[in-house]
């Protein structure tokens, strides 16, 4: 069967949970094979769990470069392991990154490229790609017409499934060209003990609405009582209430969950970009005029100082 | 020396209006009214502050649009940019993003430069790759999503926040950067730049300027299809209460009747 190259994506040793909805769309559309990178001595444990979910064979490559380097490591060894195995799709997580890496092992290999499909499925030409573009109100279904598909997905665009398989580790030695970025520092993010923004299946989110930085306990008292990611508008983040990394919308993190409450956000076209794809939508706000009451399956119209600590009550009380 | 600045920038259809696809599946540019992407002000905006930080400087900006995409550039010279090129040509008409990242870098070789700005991505397409795509084209260092940057010394430096870490970054001239909405307000026309862009130049470029074939661009010569582009349905209709004391309660409720809680 074709083998599909999956670019597993890692942090602190572990993969992310969109590899391994990768490996599981990837099924649908041939034999998954995955590329790890960069991870050291994880390397072998991050293997066997793309094993887990249905790697016929991992690549492993490893060097300093990877680290030190922006982006142009990464396309070397895709574009080398797609080019010597003969792949016959690469399937990389939609994150700035992930998208970046994609556009360019797609140019090396004289491809075309498709970026934040939210579906996969197989086609009789190659597999089809559902985009959901203009802020959410277009569903585009596209596919490669020339080249080996590459293509990125956004987080939680497939449940992952277990499907044991071989996970042969395959070392490959990696010939690295030139002209990329030095990586100075890095500093990384440090742990909040909340799920991340967008592989969690709940998020509760708060705007301008929310009124300071500490009027964001609540928001976080809610999200905690659920198990949720806390999000912010891109008007809380600028009047520094919120980190820019919790942001959801166009120039925030995109996010799909099952269940998003937003807490005093109006709903503007910008953060509706990030978040009109989630399952099941509420919204609390004092204004019963507010443009996100359009989008929502349960709305509530009030204070949120007063609706959501009662929620939370409740939750707790249940 | 004078440190030649380009930015790419891009025409796009208003963000707030209906957008939507013609007949060929390409975007609706017909019923929407277009713009410079908001995403491309912060670029603008970035290279006008390394122009005035530079001993010598001049920002031209670039676009790959039709011919209302001159708005975008008006608006880029109203805000303080020297000189604008226009790539505008018929058989351009529904690239993808590596036939536009062709046309763009040729155009960027054409016009010369020491940096190359662009936006993180543009309102439209929001891709996200257009920079990375030139970078490998010209055979120079990206230094993308950039939060904050300064050039020095031939140096250009930045932070870039990204999902799971900030990185500190560094790249020597030439290079391409793309800037965050993160990197600093964009500054608003005054009246007088407003009057001054009416008379900056703008240079008409088409493919054949270029060197470059009609077949490689445009629909045909696109390396990707649409098969097909459907309006999202409609929402139906949520339930609305409004909190008469027990708002929390009834939404408690609802939750529980969808299995979260
Ligand atoms: C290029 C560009 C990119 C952008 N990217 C993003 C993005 O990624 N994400 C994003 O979010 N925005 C983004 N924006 C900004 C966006 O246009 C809006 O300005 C922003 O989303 C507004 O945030 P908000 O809803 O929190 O604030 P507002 O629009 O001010 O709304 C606050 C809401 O809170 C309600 N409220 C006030 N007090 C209470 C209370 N006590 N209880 C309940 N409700 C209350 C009000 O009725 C109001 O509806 C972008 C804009 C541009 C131009
Ligand atoms: C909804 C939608 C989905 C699309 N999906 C795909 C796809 O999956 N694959 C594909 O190949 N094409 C796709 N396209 C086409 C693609 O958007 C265009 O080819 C576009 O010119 C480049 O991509 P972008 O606008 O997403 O750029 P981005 O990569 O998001 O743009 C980043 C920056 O590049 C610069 N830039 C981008 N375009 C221009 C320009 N024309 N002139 C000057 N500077 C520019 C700007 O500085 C901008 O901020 C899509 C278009 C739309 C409208």
């Amino acid at each position: 069967m074709a083998e599909i190259l999956v670019l597993v994506d890692h942090a602190d040793g572990a993969v992310r949970k969109p590899a391994l909805e990768l490996l599981t769309l990837a099924r649908r559309i041939g034999e998954p094979t995955a590329v790890v990178l960069g991870a050291g001595e994880a390397a072998a444990s991050i293997a066997a769990t793309a094993g887990e979910y249905g790697a016929a064979t991992v690549y492993v490559a490893d060097g300093a470069e990877f680290a030190e380097r922006l982006v142009v490591p990464k396309v070397d060894a895709l574009t080398q392991i797609a080019k010597d195995k003969g792949v016959a799709a690469v399937l990389v997580p939609s994150s700035g990154e992930g998208k970046e890496v994609a556009a360019r092992v797609a140019l090396r290999l004289g491809s075309g490229l498709i970026t934040d499909a939210v579906e996969l499925e197989a086609g009789e030409e190659g597999p089809v790609a559902t985009q959901s573009v203009f802020a959410a109100s277009y569903q585009v279904k596209s596919r490669v017409s020339q080249g080996v598909p590459v293509i990125t997905v956004k987080p939680n665009s497939a449940a992952p499934e277990a499907a044991p398989a071989a996970g042969t580790v395959e070392n490959v030695t990696v010939a690295f060209t030139g002209n990329a970025a030095k990586v100075v520092s890095r500093t990384p993010r440090v742990s909040t003990g909340r799920p991340e923004l967008t592989e969690s299946a709940i998020v509760v989110s708060g705007g301008r609405g929310v009124g300071a930085a500490e009027g964001f306990e609540v928001v976080e008292k809610l999200a905690d009582s659920l198990g949720a990611a806390v999000g912010a508008s891109r008007a809380a983040v600028d009047a520094g209430w919120y980190p820019h990394s919790n942001q959801v919308g166009q120039t925030g993190k995109q996010v799909s969950p099952q269940l998003y409450i937003a807490a005093g956000i109006s709903g503007a076209i910008q953060h509706r970009a990030g978040m009109q794809t989630s399952k099941t939508i509420v919204a609390v706000n004092k204004d019963a005029e507010a443009p996100i009451f359009d989008l929502v399956d349960y709305g509530v119209v009030g204070d949120l100082f007063e609706v959501l600590p009662q929620l939370t009550d409740e939750i707790g009380a249940r | 020396m004078t440190l030649r600045i380009a930015v790419c920038v891009k025409y796009v259809p208003d963000a707030t209006g209906d957008r939507g696809f013609a007949d060929d599946l390409t975007v609706d540019r017909d019923e929407v009214d277009g713009l410079l992407s908001e995403l491309d002000e912060y670029a603008v905006e970035q290279a006008l502050q390394i122009a005035e930080e530079a001993d010598e400087a001049e920002v031209t900006v670039v676009t790959v649009g039709p011919d209302d995409a001159k708005d975008a550039l008006r608006k880029a010279l109203s805000m303080g940019a020297d000189k604008a090129v226009h790539v505008n040509d018929e058989d351009i008409h529904g690239t993808d993003v590596i036939g536009t990242s062709a046309i763009l870098a040729k155009a960027l070789e054409k016009t010369g430069f020491d940096l190359v700005v662009c936006g993180m991505a543009s309102t439209d397409g929001t891709m996200g790759v257009l920079p990375a795509l030139l970078a490998e084209r010209l055979s120079l260092p990206q230094v993308t999503l950039l939060s904050e940057i300064s050039v020095e010394d031939g140096l250009v430096k930045g932070r870039r926040d990204g999902d799971a870490a900030t990185e500190l970054l560094e790249a020597p001239l030439p290079a391409v950067v793309s800037v965050t909405d993160q990197s600093g307000e964009a500054r608003y026309p005054s009246f007088k730049g407003i009057m001054a862009a009416k008379k900056k130049p703008v240079e008409e470029l088409d493919l054949d300027d270029l060197g470059i074939d009609a077949d490689e661009v445009g629909l045909a010569g696109s390396w990707t299809l649409v098969e097909s582009a459907a309006a999202r349905p409609a929402r139906t209709a949520g339930t609305i209460v409004t909190d008469e004391g027990d708002g929390g309660k009834q939404l408690a409720t609802f939750l529980s009747s969808q299995k979260f809680i």
